[in-house]
């Protein structure tokens, strides 16, 4: 049984024109590294406070999603009480703004284990310097009397993974948790991100629009456009071969560092905001291999494509003229013979 | 520094310190670079390490301690007094920062935000100003259907591509970029790093493009500054700086970018080897 567990997870607002999520399905094994990457908007964090049992205001929920075994869509206030105390922890993008300014950093860390886990003051005291040690911070007695500003951004975030760990979870659910960080900084936090779950076997969502930082540290990765994965696959190969069309516009987004430098292929358009809506694909109008007829017809399902699975309905089509990455531009006279395949121009397509 | 007015930008021995406590801290020390016509200069760097300050005295928000700054030859004016100086100082560098829905006036619409700027700024009629709005959105790729929203009305990077615009309009000498790109959606950067590529293309404008991310620099500029606690560890070509880093720090930084078979263990002993040595020694 997958530690995580979400099963055609739908969250909707009254008023808006579609549903914050449609139908995500998605696991975290023990011990796993899983990434969520999107984009504003997607519902990739939505997604992740669902594993808390936390909804937005006045939404309607429908499917599933189980922590350890325990059903959080409409349970009860112990269930939630449980999960949220000893078997599941978040960590959040600005650390600063999670913690109270005025209390000291041993405050902060020993108030659950004493309230919670029920430890005496001195108990709960010699625990939190474990964790501080744990988290990789050099001196744990003297951050135990500091208060969070006496700390930098990247010391902060690891007082903030120690603090997730006082409940000893066995999930971590990571809401983009270096972006407020620096580059060198985030190697840091993802190492003791890593550490914890290569060496206590602790499950690890992590919630990123950086499809490079969940490459290079998660074993599997989701990848979610407008409220619904659109695909998975074992992160190396998800890189080495973008199966959507999406996907590969994110991954031609980005400059390389290396290799030769040719002029970025940006996704036109803009990504699909709660008031809109579209009957097809959601990203149909952002697509350049787009097709009328079909993808606005129905929403395409997840269907396994070489060892992923894929929501696209030309998907091994694309895949047989060699990937969205490297297929040849619609535009181009082999494709172009079909003319229901010539791109759209729109004035942002450029 | 030998005064060339050939040049869009000449910096010399800037410093600038803040006071705290009893030893003030020194945000940048000692920064002196030029900037070629039509050249693209990026300035890299974590927070804390001077970049946004020099940015910000390149437009004037701070005033340096020491050195100097000249903008095709003639000193960029410490003090301005009087409109005829606040506008030949806008005139020579303009700047774009990371956060477009804080920089734009949210009751004007990007249109008139524009118009503002060459009111401002020319002694067109209002007709040929119109058509020059026109002209400047059409060049970041707006149309009349944004020109007449308000700024909440746009997406992130079409509010970023309305910034750009009116620093357009002023036709700068210099253009300075501080982490411009850093708050969009990767889907949505490409489009505005296209369209400074374009800018440096079309316009011979000298772009200061102040980042964090080693990537978008190498695809915006032509050299790369890094600075680490305030001063300069190195400063070269681009693609000499991404094939042979010198400086220690150089090396973190191009180790830190996530990658396939990346190791964020090795990098974080690098780090604090780094810090241990706490010299920022070129």
């Amino acid at each position: 049984m997958p530690l995580l567990e979400y099963e055609a997870l739908h969250v909707a607002l009254p008023g808006m024109a579609r549903p914050i999520l449609d139908g995500v399905s998605l696991s975290v094994a023990e011990g796993e590294a899983v990434a969520l990457v999107g984009e504003s908007g997607s519902g990739k964090s939505v997604t992740a406070r669902a594993a808390l049992g936390l909804f937005p205001d006045g939404a309607e929920t429908g499917g599933q999603v189980r922590v350890d075994g325990a059903e959080l869509v409409g349970a009860d206030a112990a269930t939630l009480r449980a999960v949220r105390t000893s078997k599941a922890s978040m960590i959040f993008q600005d650390p600063r703004a999670g913690i109270n300014p005025v209390r000291r950093i041993g405050d902060f860390l020993t108030e659950q284990l004493r309230l919670v886990g029920g430890r005496s003051r001195a108990e709960a005291e010699a625990r939190a310097l474990e964790l501080l040690g744990a988290v990789g911070l050099p001196d744990p007695p003297r951050h135990l009397r500091q208060y969070p500003h006496q700390m930098s951004g990247g010391m902060l975030q690891r007082v903030m993974i120690a603090g997730a760990l006082t409940a000893e979870p066995r999930l971590l659910l990571c809401d983009e948790p270096t972006t407020a960080l620096d580059v060198t900084t985030q190697a840091e936090i993802m190492s003791t991100l890593r550490r914890l779950q290569r060496d206590d076997g602790l499950g690890l969502l992590l919630i990123t629009h950086d499809l490079d930082l969940a490459a290079a540290t998660c074993d599997r990765i989701y990848v979610m456009y407008a409220g619904r994965i659109v695909e998975t696959g074992t992160a190396a190969g998800l890189l080495a071969a973008p199966r959507h069309p999406y996907t590969a516009g994110l991954l031609g987004s980005s400059p390389p560092l290396d290799g030769p430098l040719t002029r970025l292929v940006p996704v036109p358009g803009t990504p699909m905001s709660l008031a809109e809506s579209a009957p097809g694909c959601a990203f149909a109008d952002r697509c350049r291999f787009v097709r009328p007829g079909l993808c606005d017809q129905a929403p395409p399902a997840l269907a396994p494509v070489g060892t992923g699975l894929v929501a696209c309905h030309r998907a091994e089509e694309l895949t047989a003229l060699g990937g969205p990455a490297t297929a040849p531009d619609p535009a181009t006279p082999a494709l172009a013979a079909t003319p229901a395949l010539a791109a759209p121009a729109t004035e942002e397509n450029r | 520094m030998t005064t060339d007015p050939g040049l869009p930008l000449q910096v010399s021995g800037l410093r600038k310190s803040y006071p705290a406590g009893r030893t003030p801290v020194v945000a940048v020390d000692d920064l002196s670079f030029s900037l070629r016509p039509g050249g693209a200069l990026g300035i890299v760097g974590e927070s804390g390490s001077g970049k946004t300050t020099t940015a910000r005295m390149l437009v004037g928000l701070e005033r340096p301690d020491q050195g100097e700054i000249l903008v095709q030859g003639t000193p960029l004016a410490a003090r301005t007094r009087g409109r005829a100086a606040r506008l030949a100082r806008a005139k020579a560098v303009q700047m774009v920062f990371q956060d477009p829905y804080l920089s734009l006036d949210s009751r004007l619409s990007i249109g008139a935000t524009v118009d503002g700027v060459l009111r401002l700024h020319g002694s067109l009629s209002p007709s040929d100003r119109a058509a020059r709005v026109r002209e400047l959105l059409a060049q970041v790729g707006l149309g009349d259907r944004e020109a007449a929203a308000l700024p909440r009305r746009l997406s992130g990077g079409q509010r970023q591509r309305a910034a750009i615009a009116r620093a357009l309009a002023v036709e700068p000498t210099v253009l300075v970029l501080d982490e411009a790109v850093s708050a969009l959606d990767v889907s949505v950067q490409a489009q505005v790093l296209n369209l400074l590529s374009d800018i440096r293309r079309d316009t011979g404008i000298g772009l200061v493009f102040v980042s964090h991310d080693l990537a978008v620099v190498r695809y915006v500029c032509d050299e790369a500054l890094v600075m680490y606690r305030g001063r300069t560890v190195e400063h070269q070509p681009v693609a000499d700086l991404l094939a042979s880093p010198r400086h220690p720090y150089t090396r973190l930084l191009l180790a830190s970018v996530p990658r396939l078979g990346w190791n964020p263990d090795a990098i974080a002993g690098q780090r604090r080897d780094l810090a241990a040595t706490d010299t920022p020694a070129a």
